[in-house]
Protein backbone atom coordinates (compact mmCIF):
# COMPACT_ATOMS: atom_id res chain seq x y z
CA UNK A 1 0.00 0.00 0.00
CA UNK A 2 1.66 3.18 -1.02
CA UNK A 3 -0.12 6.49 -0.09
CA UNK A 4 0.96 9.77 -0.91
CA UNK A 5 -0.25 13.19 1.08
CA UNK A 6 -1.18 16.09 -0.01
CA UNK A 7 -0.27 18.40 2.92
CA UNK A 8 0.50 22.38 3.19
CA UNK A 9 1.97 24.53 5.49
CA UNK A 10 -0.35 26.98 6.87
CA UNK A 11 -0.18 30.14 9.29
CA UNK A 12 -0.59 28.46 12.69
CA UNK A 13 -4.51 30.15 12.83
CA UNK A 14 -4.22 30.01 16.48
CA UNK A 15 -0.91 32.48 16.60
CA UNK A 16 -3.23 35.50 15.09
CA UNK A 17 -0.11 36.58 13.42
CA UNK A 18 -1.84 36.30 9.88
CA UNK A 19 -1.32 39.65 7.72
CA UNK A 20 -0.88 40.59 3.99
CA UNK A 21 2.35 41.59 2.91
CA UNK A 22 2.11 44.88 0.51
CA UNK A 23 1.19 43.35 -2.54
CA UNK A 24 -1.72 41.78 -1.23
CA UNK A 25 -0.71 38.18 -0.71
CA UNK A 26 -0.31 36.33 2.46
CA UNK A 27 3.08 36.64 4.62
CA UNK A 28 3.72 33.52 5.00
CA UNK A 29 7.40 34.82 6.71
CA UNK A 30 5.31 36.52 9.60
CA UNK A 31 3.76 33.61 11.21
CA UNK A 32 4.81 30.17 12.44
CA UNK A 33 3.74 27.59 10.32
CA UNK A 34 1.83 23.98 11.07
CA UNK A 35 0.20 21.24 8.72
CA UNK A 36 -3.14 22.42 7.66
CA UNK A 37 -5.84 20.96 10.29
CA UNK A 38 -7.47 18.71 7.39
CA UNK A 39 -4.75 17.22 5.79
CA UNK A 40 -3.60 16.05 9.50
CA UNK A 41 -6.72 14.01 9.46
CA UNK A 42 -5.68 12.49 6.25
CA UNK A 43 -2.10 11.64 7.08
CA UNK A 44 -3.87 9.98 10.41
CA UNK A 45 -5.70 7.43 8.19
CA UNK A 46 -3.09 7.19 5.78
CA UNK A 47 -0.41 6.20 8.27
CA UNK A 48 -3.09 3.98 9.78
CA UNK A 49 -3.75 1.79 6.51
CA UNK A 50 0.08 1.02 5.63
CA UNK A 51 -0.16 -0.31 8.92
CA UNK A 52 -3.29 -2.35 8.92
CA UNK A 53 -1.43 -3.39 5.43
CA UNK A 54 1.43 -4.34 7.17
CA UNK A 55 3.82 -2.93 4.08
CA UNK A 56 4.08 0.50 1.77
CA UNK A 57 4.88 4.05 2.35
CA UNK A 58 3.18 7.35 2.84
CA UNK A 59 4.83 9.86 0.58
CA UNK A 60 3.95 13.45 1.95
CA UNK A 61 3.93 15.85 -0.97
CA UNK A 62 3.91 19.37 -0.68
CA UNK A 63 4.74 22.74 -2.63
CA UNK A 64 6.06 25.61 -0.24
CA UNK A 65 8.80 28.23 0.62
CA UNK A 66 12.23 26.25 0.96
CA UNK A 67 11.19 26.60 4.71
CA UNK A 68 8.90 23.85 4.40
CA UNK A 69 10.87 20.99 5.23
CA UNK A 70 10.59 22.46 8.98
CA UNK A 71 6.92 21.23 9.04
CA UNK A 72 7.23 18.39 6.68
CA UNK A 73 9.24 17.20 9.68
CA UNK A 74 6.38 16.90 11.58
CA UNK A 75 4.32 14.76 9.14
CA UNK A 76 7.55 12.76 9.23
CA UNK A 77 7.57 12.10 12.93
CA UNK A 78 3.75 11.09 12.52
CA UNK A 79 5.21 8.18 10.86
CA UNK A 80 5.81 9.27 7.18
CA UNK A 81 7.98 7.02 5.11
CA UNK A 82 9.66 10.13 2.79
CA UNK A 83 8.34 13.81 1.99
CA UNK A 84 8.77 15.48 -1.36
CA UNK A 85 9.04 19.11 -1.50
CA UNK A 86 7.71 21.55 -4.53
CA UNK A 87 9.60 24.65 -4.27
CA UNK A 88 11.12 27.36 -7.11
CA UNK A 89 11.54 30.95 -5.90
CA UNK A 90 8.89 31.54 -9.13
CA UNK A 91 6.05 29.93 -6.83
CA UNK A 92 5.43 32.43 -4.34
CA UNK A 93 2.08 33.77 -5.20
CA UNK A 94 0.89 31.37 -7.24
CA UNK A 95 -3.14 31.19 -7.51
CA UNK A 96 -5.09 27.88 -7.70
CA UNK A 97 -4.97 27.38 -10.89
CA UNK A 98 -1.04 27.24 -10.75
CA UNK A 99 -1.00 25.49 -7.26
CA UNK A 100 -3.25 22.46 -9.00
CA UNK A 101 -1.09 22.17 -12.67
CA UNK A 102 1.78 21.73 -10.06
CA UNK A 103 0.62 19.58 -7.73
CA UNK A 104 -0.59 17.91 -10.68
CA UNK A 105 2.38 17.43 -12.03
CA UNK A 106 4.47 16.65 -9.06
CA UNK A 107 1.95 13.62 -8.73
CA UNK A 108 2.55 11.88 -11.68
CA UNK A 109 6.61 11.68 -10.96
CA UNK A 110 5.01 9.36 -8.26
CA UNK A 111 3.69 5.72 -7.74
CA UNK A 112 0.78 5.07 -5.52
CA UNK A 113 -2.78 3.63 -5.25
CA UNK A 114 -3.70 6.46 -3.11
CA UNK A 115 -3.42 10.29 -3.09
CA UNK A 116 -4.97 11.73 0.02
CA UNK A 117 -5.91 15.67 0.47
CA UNK A 118 -7.39 17.39 3.22
CA UNK A 119 -10.93 19.11 2.14
CA UNK A 120 -9.95 22.50 2.53
CA UNK A 121 -6.88 24.39 4.06
CA UNK A 122 -7.12 27.10 7.19
CA UNK A 123 -5.42 29.80 4.98
CA UNK A 124 -7.47 30.30 1.55
CA UNK A 125 -9.91 27.85 2.60
CA UNK A 126 -11.19 27.98 -1.34
CA UNK A 127 -11.44 23.67 -1.48
CA UNK A 128 -10.68 23.45 -4.92
CA UNK A 129 -7.16 22.58 -5.16
CA UNK A 130 -7.95 18.45 -4.77
CA UNK A 131 -10.76 18.24 -7.55
CA UNK A 132 -8.84 20.54 -9.90
CA UNK A 133 -5.67 17.58 -9.37
CA UNK A 134 -8.02 14.75 -10.17
CA UNK A 135 -9.06 16.21 -13.10
CA UNK A 136 -5.59 17.24 -14.41
CA UNK A 137 -4.27 13.91 -13.63
CA UNK A 138 -7.58 11.89 -15.02
CA UNK A 139 -7.77 9.99 -11.29
CA UNK A 140 -10.77 9.13 -9.69
CA UNK A 141 -12.16 11.61 -7.44
CA UNK A 142 -14.02 10.62 -3.97
CA UNK A 143 -14.36 13.26 -1.73
CA UNK A 144 -15.36 14.65 1.86
CA UNK A 145 -14.57 11.33 2.74
CA UNK A 146 -15.23 10.13 6.56
CA UNK A 147 -14.17 6.75 5.97
CA UNK A 148 -11.79 5.34 3.74
CA UNK A 149 -11.80 1.43 2.92
CA UNK A 150 -9.11 0.28 0.37
CA UNK A 151 -9.01 -3.39 -0.80
CA UNK A 152 -5.97 -3.75 -2.24
CA UNK A 153 -6.69 -7.49 -3.30
CA UNK A 154 -9.48 -5.85 -5.52
CA UNK A 155 -7.23 -2.97 -6.70
CA UNK A 156 -10.23 -0.89 -5.44
CA UNK A 157 -11.44 1.76 -2.67
CA UNK A 158 -14.36 2.29 -0.97
CA UNK A 159 -15.34 5.45 0.44
CA UNK A 160 -18.23 7.22 2.93
CA UNK A 161 -18.71 10.84 1.33
CA UNK A 162 -20.70 13.18 3.98
CA UNK A 163 -24.04 14.47 2.32
CA UNK A 164 -26.55 16.43 3.99
CA UNK A 165 -29.18 12.98 4.85
CA UNK A 166 -26.10 10.70 5.43
CA UNK A 167 -23.57 9.13 3.31
CA UNK A 168 -22.83 8.35 -0.62
CA UNK A 169 -20.68 5.13 -0.75
CA UNK A 170 -18.70 6.03 -3.41
CA UNK A 171 -16.22 3.03 -5.03
CA UNK A 172 -13.32 3.28 -7.73
CA UNK A 173 -10.44 1.65 -8.79
CA UNK A 174 -6.99 2.78 -7.61
CA UNK A 175 -5.11 4.58 -7.89
CA UNK A 176 -7.71 6.95 -6.95
CA UNK A 177 -7.70 10.81 -5.38
CA UNK A 178 -9.62 11.31 -2.48
CA UNK A 179 -10.55 14.01 -0.05
CA UNK A 180 -10.53 13.88 3.43
CA UNK A 181 -12.80 15.31 6.64
CA UNK A 182 -12.16 15.32 10.29
CA UNK A 183 -14.90 12.75 10.26
CA UNK A 184 -11.75 10.45 9.92
CA UNK A 185 -10.35 10.44 13.00
CA UNK A 186 -7.93 12.26 15.73
CA UNK A 187 -4.11 12.79 14.44
CA UNK A 188 -1.64 10.77 16.97
CA UNK A 189 1.09 13.29 18.40
CA UNK A 190 4.42 12.37 17.49
CA UNK A 191 6.46 10.13 19.91
CA UNK A 192 9.88 11.51 20.74
CA UNK A 193 11.24 8.23 18.84
CA UNK A 194 9.24 9.44 15.80
CA UNK A 195 10.67 12.73 16.23
CA UNK A 196 14.15 11.26 16.06
CA UNK A 197 13.50 9.03 13.08
CA UNK A 198 11.66 12.31 11.36
CA UNK A 199 15.49 13.86 11.11
CA UNK A 200 17.02 11.32 8.90
CA UNK A 201 14.10 10.71 6.83
CA UNK A 202 14.64 12.04 2.95
CA UNK A 203 12.87 14.91 1.61
CA UNK A 204 13.82 15.57 -1.60
CA UNK A 205 13.23 18.37 -3.76
CA UNK A 206 11.36 19.35 -7.18
CA UNK A 207 11.74 22.41 -8.93
CA UNK A 208 9.68 23.86 -11.89
CA UNK A 209 12.26 22.55 -14.31
CA UNK A 210 12.26 18.97 -12.88
CA UNK A 211 8.46 19.08 -13.21
CA UNK A 212 8.82 21.14 -17.07
CA UNK A 213 6.43 23.94 -15.92
CA UNK A 214 7.22 27.64 -17.51
CA UNK A 215 7.61 30.27 -14.46
CA UNK A 216 5.96 32.42 -16.52
CA UNK A 217 2.91 30.89 -15.79
CA UNK A 218 2.77 30.46 -12.65
CA UNK A 219 3.12 32.64 -9.09
CA UNK A 220 2.31 36.58 -9.24
CA UNK A 221 3.53 36.89 -12.71
CA UNK A 222 1.06 33.94 -13.64
CA UNK A 223 -1.95 34.56 -11.36
CA UNK A 224 -5.32 34.63 -12.43
CA UNK A 225 -6.65 36.59 -9.34
CA UNK A 226 -5.35 39.03 -7.36
CA UNK A 227 -6.25 41.34 -4.05
CA UNK A 228 -7.23 44.39 -4.71
CA UNK A 229 -7.99 45.82 -1.60
CA UNK A 230 -8.48 45.09 1.89
CA UNK A 231 -9.27 46.47 5.47
CA UNK A 232 -10.63 45.76 9.07
CA UNK A 233 -14.06 44.18 9.34
CA UNK A 234 -16.87 46.71 10.33
CA UNK A 235 -16.88 46.70 14.14
CA UNK A 236 -19.31 45.00 15.77
CA UNK A 237 -21.61 46.73 17.98
CA UNK A 238 -20.62 46.70 22.12
CA UNK A 239 -21.93 43.49 23.69
CA UNK A 240 -24.78 43.53 25.74
CA UNK A 241 -24.17 41.48 28.96
CA UNK A 242 -27.09 40.02 30.52
CA UNK A 243 -27.09 38.76 34.09
CA UNK A 244 -30.89 38.79 35.07
CA UNK A 245 -32.56 35.89 36.19
CA UNK A 246 -33.57 32.54 33.53
CA UNK A 247 -36.97 34.11 33.11
CA UNK A 248 -36.15 37.80 32.40
CA UNK A 249 -33.29 36.92 30.65
CA UNK A 250 -35.02 34.98 28.38
CA UNK A 251 -37.22 37.61 28.12
CA UNK A 252 -34.60 39.85 26.78
CA UNK A 253 -33.45 37.19 24.26
CA UNK A 254 -36.79 36.86 23.14
CA UNK A 255 -37.56 40.41 22.77
CA UNK A 256 -34.04 41.01 20.86
CA UNK A 257 -35.12 37.67 18.54
CA UNK A 258 -38.46 39.81 18.11
CA UNK A 259 -36.73 43.54 17.65
CA UNK A 260 -34.62 41.88 14.96
CA UNK A 261 -37.71 39.86 13.06
CA UNK A 262 -35.99 36.47 13.91
CA UNK A 263 -39.40 35.48 15.06
CA UNK B 1 -18.98 42.01 -20.05
CA UNK B 2 -20.53 39.49 -22.54
CA UNK B 3 -22.10 36.89 -20.09
CA UNK B 4 -22.19 35.55 -16.71
CA UNK B 5 -23.41 31.78 -16.28
CA UNK B 6 -24.99 31.06 -12.76
CA UNK B 7 -24.63 26.85 -12.23
CA UNK B 8 -27.75 25.19 -11.06
CA UNK B 9 -26.65 22.65 -7.99
CA UNK B 10 -29.25 19.65 -8.12
CA UNK B 11 -30.01 18.65 -4.83
CA UNK B 12 -30.49 14.71 -4.29
CA UNK B 13 -34.57 15.22 -4.43
CA UNK B 14 -33.77 16.65 -7.99
CA UNK B 15 -35.04 20.12 -7.05
CA UNK B 16 -32.99 23.02 -7.30
CA UNK B 17 -30.82 24.47 -4.45
CA UNK B 18 -31.58 27.19 -2.43
CA UNK B 19 -28.18 28.50 -2.88
CA UNK B 20 -28.46 28.20 -6.25
CA UNK B 21 -31.37 30.90 -6.48
CA UNK B 22 -29.43 33.35 -4.02
CA UNK B 23 -26.33 32.84 -6.41
CA UNK B 24 -28.61 33.84 -9.74
CA UNK B 25 -30.07 36.48 -7.90
CA UNK B 26 -26.41 37.92 -7.05
CA UNK B 27 -25.86 37.54 -10.76
CA UNK B 28 -28.45 39.75 -12.09
CA UNK B 29 -27.31 42.47 -9.58
CA UNK B 30 -23.62 41.67 -11.46
CA UNK B 31 -25.05 41.72 -14.39
CA UNK B 32 -26.97 45.27 -14.09
CA UNK B 33 -23.70 46.54 -12.55
CA UNK B 34 -21.67 45.15 -15.32
CA UNK B 35 -23.50 47.12 -18.33
CA UNK B 36 -26.32 45.08 -18.68
CA UNK B 37 -24.61 41.99 -19.05
CA UNK B 38 -26.05 38.70 -20.29
CA UNK B 39 -27.15 36.11 -17.27
CA UNK B 40 -27.36 32.70 -18.07
CA UNK B 41 -28.11 29.81 -15.63
CA UNK B 42 -26.97 26.17 -16.64
CA UNK B 43 -28.39 23.04 -14.66
CA UNK B 44 -26.93 19.70 -15.60
CA UNK B 45 -28.07 15.78 -14.63
CA UNK B 46 -29.80 13.30 -15.19
CA UNK B 47 -33.37 14.75 -15.10
CA UNK B 48 -32.74 18.29 -15.26
CA UNK B 49 -36.27 19.93 -15.93
CA UNK B 50 -37.58 20.53 -12.44
CA UNK B 51 -34.39 22.66 -11.40
CA UNK B 52 -34.18 24.25 -15.23
CA UNK B 53 -37.56 25.57 -14.88
CA UNK B 54 -36.80 26.73 -10.79
CA UNK B 55 -33.80 28.51 -11.84
CA UNK B 56 -35.70 29.97 -15.25
CA UNK B 57 -38.11 31.57 -11.96
CA UNK B 58 -34.62 33.58 -11.55
CA UNK B 59 -32.65 34.46 -14.90
CA UNK B 60 -33.82 34.91 -18.21
CA UNK B 61 -32.18 31.90 -19.43
CA UNK B 62 -31.23 28.21 -18.98
CA UNK B 63 -29.92 26.09 -20.48
CA UNK B 64 -30.99 22.17 -19.57
CA UNK B 65 -28.19 19.67 -20.19
CA UNK B 66 -29.42 15.89 -19.15
CA UNK B 67 -26.38 13.60 -18.27
CA UNK B 68 -27.65 10.23 -17.37
CA UNK B 69 -24.19 9.63 -15.46
CA UNK B 70 -24.99 11.82 -12.69
CA UNK B 71 -27.87 9.40 -11.43
CA UNK B 72 -25.71 6.69 -10.25
CA UNK B 73 -22.16 8.77 -9.95
CA UNK B 74 -20.63 11.19 -7.90
CA UNK B 75 -21.57 13.86 -9.91
CA UNK B 76 -19.01 16.85 -9.41
CA UNK B 77 -16.86 15.79 -11.88
CA UNK B 78 -19.20 14.88 -14.42
CA UNK B 79 -20.94 18.21 -14.60
CA UNK B 80 -17.39 20.11 -14.42
CA UNK B 81 -16.07 18.45 -17.74
CA UNK B 82 -19.52 18.72 -19.13
CA UNK B 83 -19.84 22.43 -18.30
CA UNK B 84 -16.03 22.79 -19.06
CA UNK B 85 -17.02 22.00 -22.68
CA UNK B 86 -19.92 24.38 -22.75
CA UNK B 87 -17.42 26.97 -21.36
CA UNK B 88 -15.33 26.72 -24.30
CA UNK B 89 -17.80 26.25 -26.63
CA UNK B 90 -20.17 29.96 -25.79
CA UNK B 91 -17.15 31.73 -23.52
CA UNK B 92 -19.01 33.70 -20.96
CA UNK B 93 -16.80 35.86 -19.30
CA UNK B 94 -18.36 35.28 -15.69
CA UNK B 95 -19.53 31.42 -14.03
CA UNK B 96 -20.88 31.87 -10.85
CA UNK B 97 -21.61 28.63 -8.71
CA UNK B 98 -22.24 27.69 -4.69
CA UNK B 99 -19.38 27.48 -2.34
CA UNK B 100 -20.97 24.14 -0.88
CA UNK B 101 -19.59 20.71 -0.92
CA UNK B 102 -20.82 20.34 -4.83
CA UNK B 103 -19.76 23.91 -4.87
CA UNK B 104 -16.14 23.52 -5.01
CA UNK B 105 -15.88 20.14 -6.09
CA UNK B 106 -17.10 21.35 -9.39
CA UNK B 107 -15.77 25.15 -9.49
CA UNK B 108 -12.19 23.09 -8.92
CA UNK B 109 -12.22 20.44 -11.88
CA UNK B 110 -13.57 23.38 -14.14
CA UNK B 111 -11.18 25.40 -13.49
CA UNK B 112 -8.61 23.06 -13.72
CA UNK B 113 -9.97 22.08 -17.14
CA UNK B 114 -10.45 25.29 -18.31
CA UNK B 115 -7.69 27.27 -16.84
CA UNK B 116 -9.49 30.11 -15.23
CA UNK B 117 -8.85 31.48 -11.89
CA UNK B 118 -11.13 31.07 -8.71
CA UNK B 119 -12.43 33.50 -6.51
CA UNK B 120 -13.63 31.25 -3.87
CA UNK B 121 -16.14 31.72 -1.17
CA UNK B 122 -16.85 35.29 -1.76
CA UNK B 123 -19.37 36.63 1.02
CA UNK B 124 -20.16 39.49 -1.37
CA UNK B 125 -19.85 40.18 -5.16
CA UNK B 126 -20.05 43.66 -7.00
CA UNK B 127 -19.49 44.75 -10.74
CA UNK B 128 -16.82 46.85 -11.71
CA UNK B 129 -15.39 47.53 -15.37
CA UNK B 130 -12.60 45.46 -15.05
CA UNK B 131 -15.04 42.45 -13.89
CA UNK B 132 -16.02 41.19 -10.91
CA UNK B 133 -15.16 42.32 -7.19
CA UNK B 134 -15.49 39.97 -4.55
CA UNK B 135 -15.60 40.10 -0.62
CA UNK B 136 -13.74 37.67 1.56
CA UNK B 137 -13.35 37.29 4.91
CA UNK B 138 -10.06 35.94 5.69
CA UNK B 139 -7.62 35.71 8.70
CA UNK B 140 -10.39 34.26 11.23
CA UNK B 141 -12.14 37.29 10.24
CA UNK B 142 -9.77 39.59 11.13
CA UNK B 143 -9.45 41.09 7.64
CA UNK B 144 -12.10 41.77 4.59
CA UNK B 145 -10.37 41.94 1.14
CA UNK B 146 -11.44 42.44 -2.05
CA UNK B 147 -10.07 40.52 -4.95
CA UNK B 148 -10.47 40.49 -8.72
CA UNK B 149 -10.03 38.42 -11.55
CA UNK B 150 -7.42 38.48 -13.98
CA UNK B 151 -8.75 40.28 -17.13
CA UNK B 152 -12.44 40.44 -15.24
CA UNK B 153 -12.56 36.65 -16.02
CA UNK B 154 -13.30 33.45 -14.41
CA UNK B 155 -14.94 31.26 -11.71
CA UNK B 156 -16.73 32.79 -8.31
CA UNK B 157 -18.19 30.52 -5.76
CA UNK B 158 -21.00 32.65 -3.43
CA UNK B 159 -21.23 31.64 0.44
CA UNK B 160 -24.85 30.67 1.39
CA UNK B 161 -27.09 33.47 2.73
CA UNK B 162 -24.78 36.35 0.93
CA UNK B 163 -28.06 37.49 -0.55
CA UNK B 164 -31.86 36.59 0.07
CA UNK B 165 -33.04 35.25 -3.18
CA UNK B 166 -35.51 37.14 -5.20
CA UNK B 167 -37.20 35.82 -8.33
CA UNK B 168 -36.78 37.81 -11.86
CA UNK B 169 -39.99 40.08 -12.69
CA UNK B 170 -40.83 37.50 -15.61
CA UNK B 171 -39.92 33.92 -15.98
CA UNK B 172 -36.98 32.80 -18.17
CA UNK B 173 -36.57 30.06 -21.06
CA UNK B 174 -35.19 26.53 -20.91
CA UNK B 175 -33.68 25.76 -23.80
CA UNK B 176 -32.30 21.79 -23.90
CA UNK B 177 -28.86 20.93 -24.95
CA UNK B 178 -27.39 18.42 -26.04
CA UNK B 179 -24.10 17.15 -23.22
CA UNK B 180 -20.95 17.99 -25.54
CA UNK B 181 -17.26 17.11 -24.57
CA UNK B 182 -16.14 13.78 -23.33
CA UNK B 183 -15.63 12.22 -20.46
CA UNK B 184 -12.42 11.84 -19.60
CA UNK B 185 -11.80 11.21 -16.33
CA UNK B 186 -13.49 8.28 -14.56
CA UNK B 187 -16.89 8.16 -13.24
CA UNK B 188 -17.02 7.14 -9.68
CA UNK B 189 -20.18 4.96 -9.17
CA UNK B 190 -22.28 5.32 -5.53
CA UNK B 191 -22.69 1.70 -4.53
CA UNK B 192 -24.61 2.69 -1.96
CA UNK B 193 -26.46 5.68 0.03
CA UNK B 194 -26.99 5.53 3.66
CA UNK B 195 -29.52 8.07 5.62
CA UNK B 196 -28.07 9.33 8.60
CA UNK B 197 -30.37 8.12 11.64
CA UNK B 198 -31.59 11.56 13.15
CA UNK B 199 -30.45 12.98 10.34
CA UNK B 200 -30.14 16.72 11.75
CA UNK B 201 -31.29 19.94 9.34
CA UNK B 202 -28.46 20.81 7.76
CA UNK B 203 -26.59 23.97 8.78
CA UNK B 204 -25.16 24.82 5.32
CA UNK B 205 -28.03 27.32 4.62
CA UNK B 206 -29.64 27.45 7.46
CA UNK B 207 -31.34 30.98 7.89
CA UNK B 208 -30.99 30.04 11.89
CA UNK B 209 -28.50 27.75 13.88
CA UNK B 210 -28.41 26.93 17.70
CA UNK B 211 -25.45 25.57 18.46
CA UNK B 212 -24.21 23.78 21.68
CA UNK B 213 -20.35 23.47 22.91
CA UNK B 214 -18.82 21.63 25.63
CA UNK B 215 -20.60 22.81 28.25
CA UNK B 216 -24.02 21.26 26.94
CA UNK B 217 -22.60 18.36 29.02
CA UNK B 218 -23.86 15.76 26.96
CA UNK B 219 -25.78 13.56 24.12
CA UNK B 220 -28.74 14.72 26.04
CA UNK B 221 -28.27 18.39 26.46
CA UNK B 222 -28.72 18.67 22.86
CA UNK B 223 -32.15 17.93 23.55
CA UNK B 224 -32.90 20.81 24.63
CA UNK B 225 -30.22 22.25 21.65
CA UNK B 226 -32.56 20.65 19.37
CA UNK B 227 -35.73 21.79 20.79
CA UNK B 228 -35.13 25.53 20.80
CA UNK B 229 -33.50 24.85 17.22
CA UNK B 230 -37.29 23.36 16.06
CA UNK B 231 -39.15 26.22 18.25
CA UNK B 232 -37.15 28.66 15.93
CA UNK B 233 -37.30 26.81 12.49
CA UNK B 234 -33.49 26.28 12.90
CA UNK B 235 -30.92 23.82 12.31
CA UNK B 236 -28.51 22.69 15.27
CA UNK B 237 -24.80 23.20 15.03
CA UNK B 238 -22.18 22.23 17.91
CA UNK B 239 -18.15 22.79 17.98
CA UNK B 240 -15.38 20.38 17.44
CA UNK B 241 -15.30 19.67 21.52
CA UNK B 242 -19.13 18.30 21.53
CA UNK B 243 -18.33 16.55 17.83
CA UNK B 244 -15.39 15.02 19.04
CA UNK B 245 -17.04 14.04 21.98
CA UNK B 246 -19.48 12.13 20.29
CA UNK B 247 -22.81 13.92 21.26
CA UNK B 248 -23.20 14.86 17.92
CA UNK B 249 -22.23 14.04 14.18
CA UNK B 250 -19.32 15.66 12.74
CA UNK B 251 -21.73 16.76 9.99
CA UNK B 252 -23.33 19.61 12.45
CA UNK B 253 -19.69 20.89 13.27
CA UNK B 254 -19.06 24.39 12.28
CA UNK B 255 -15.59 26.11 12.60
CA UNK B 256 -12.17 25.57 11.48
CA UNK B 257 -12.35 21.87 10.15
CA UNK B 258 -16.16 22.04 9.98
CA UNK B 259 -18.11 24.43 8.31
CA UNK B 260 -18.14 28.18 7.81
CA UNK B 261 -21.95 29.48 8.10
CA UNK B 262 -23.60 33.25 8.24
CA UNK B 263 -26.77 32.85 9.59
CA UNK B 264 -29.34 35.61 10.51
CA UNK B 265 -29.26 34.25 13.75
CA UNK B 266 -26.54 32.07 15.34
CA UNK B 267 -27.62 31.14 19.28
CA UNK B 268 -24.57 29.80 20.94
CA UNK B 269 -25.21 27.43 23.74
CA UNK B 270 -22.21 26.82 26.16
CA UNK B 271 -19.96 28.09 23.51
CA UNK B 272 -16.65 30.04 24.69
CA UNK B 273 -16.11 31.12 21.08
CA UNK B 274 -11.88 29.91 20.83
CA UNK B 275 -10.86 31.35 17.39
CA UNK B 276 -11.03 27.77 16.21
CA UNK B 277 -15.01 27.92 16.53
CA UNK B 278 -15.46 31.79 15.55
CA UNK B 279 -13.11 31.30 12.27
CA UNK B 280 -16.99 29.26 11.29
CA UNK B 281 -19.74 31.76 12.67
CA UNK B 282 -18.61 35.22 12.83
CA UNK B 283 -20.25 36.75 10.41
CA UNK B 284 -23.72 35.54 11.43
CA UNK B 285 -25.63 38.73 11.49
CA UNK B 286 -27.36 38.09 15.24
CA UNK B 287 -24.98 36.51 17.98
CA UNK B 288 -26.15 35.52 21.09
CA UNK B 289 -24.55 33.51 23.74
CA UNK B 290 -25.55 31.68 26.78
CA UNK B 291 -22.32 30.59 29.27
CA UNK B 292 -21.56 30.75 32.93
CA UNK B 293 -18.26 32.59 32.25
CA UNK B 294 -18.80 36.50 31.67
CA UNK B 295 -15.11 36.58 30.26
CA UNK B 296 -15.67 33.72 27.54
CA UNK B 297 -14.08 35.05 24.57
CA UNK B 298 -17.68 34.47 22.94
CA UNK B 299 -18.39 37.40 24.92
CA UNK B 300 -16.22 39.83 22.64
CA UNK B 301 -18.04 39.45 19.77
CA UNK B 302 -21.54 38.65 20.48
CA UNK B 303 -24.66 41.37 20.46
CA UNK B 304 -26.10 39.51 23.77
CA UNK B 305 -24.73 37.34 26.05
CA UNK B 306 -26.18 35.97 28.96
CA UNK B 307 -24.83 34.76 32.22
CA UNK B 308 -25.83 32.03 33.46
CA UNK B 309 -26.83 28.51 33.54
CA UNK B 310 -27.52 26.97 29.74
CA UNK B 311 -30.04 24.73 30.92
CA UNK B 312 -32.42 27.15 33.26
CA UNK B 313 -31.46 29.93 30.47
CA UNK B 314 -32.50 27.30 27.71
CA UNK B 315 -35.41 26.26 29.07
CA UNK B 316 -37.05 29.39 29.24
CA UNK B 317 -36.01 31.09 26.13
CA UNK B 318 -37.95 28.03 24.65
CA UNK B 319 -40.69 28.07 27.00
CA UNK B 320 -41.26 32.05 26.21
CA UNK B 321 -41.14 30.67 22.34
CA UNK B 322 -43.78 28.38 22.90
CA UNK B 323 -46.34 30.71 24.37
CA UNK B 324 -45.70 33.36 21.16
CA UNK B 325 -46.17 30.82 18.66
CA UNK B 326 -48.48 29.01 20.94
Amino acid sequence: MRIVVLTKPVPDPASGGERLTAEGRLDRANSPAVVNGNDEYVLEKALKLVEAAGEGEVIVLTMAPATAPETMRKALAMGATRGVLVTDPAIGGSCTVATTRILAAALKTLEFDLALAGVDTSDGGAGVVAPGVAALTGLPYLSYAATIEPDAAAGKVRVNRITPAGYDVLEAPTPALISGTQALGEPRYPSLKGIMAARNKEIATLSLADLGIDPATVGTAGATTKVVGSRPPEPRAATRVVRDEPDEAARQVVALLAERRLI
Amino acid sequence: MAGIWVHGEITGDGSLAKLSTEVATLARALAAESGGADVTGVVIGSDPAGAAAELARYVPRVLAVTEPATAEHAAGTIVAQRLAALVDEHDPDVILAGAGPEGRDLAGALSALTGRGILANAIALRGSPDGPVATHSVFGGKLITESALTGGRGIVTIRPNTVTAEPAGSAGKVETVAPTGELAQPAVPIVDRIEAKGAAASIDDARIIVAGGRGVGGPDGFGLIQDLATALGGAVGATRAAVDSGWIPYSQQIGQTGKIVKPQLYLAMGISGAIQHKVGMQTASTIIAVNRDPDAPIADFADMIVVGDLVAVGQAILAQLRERSG
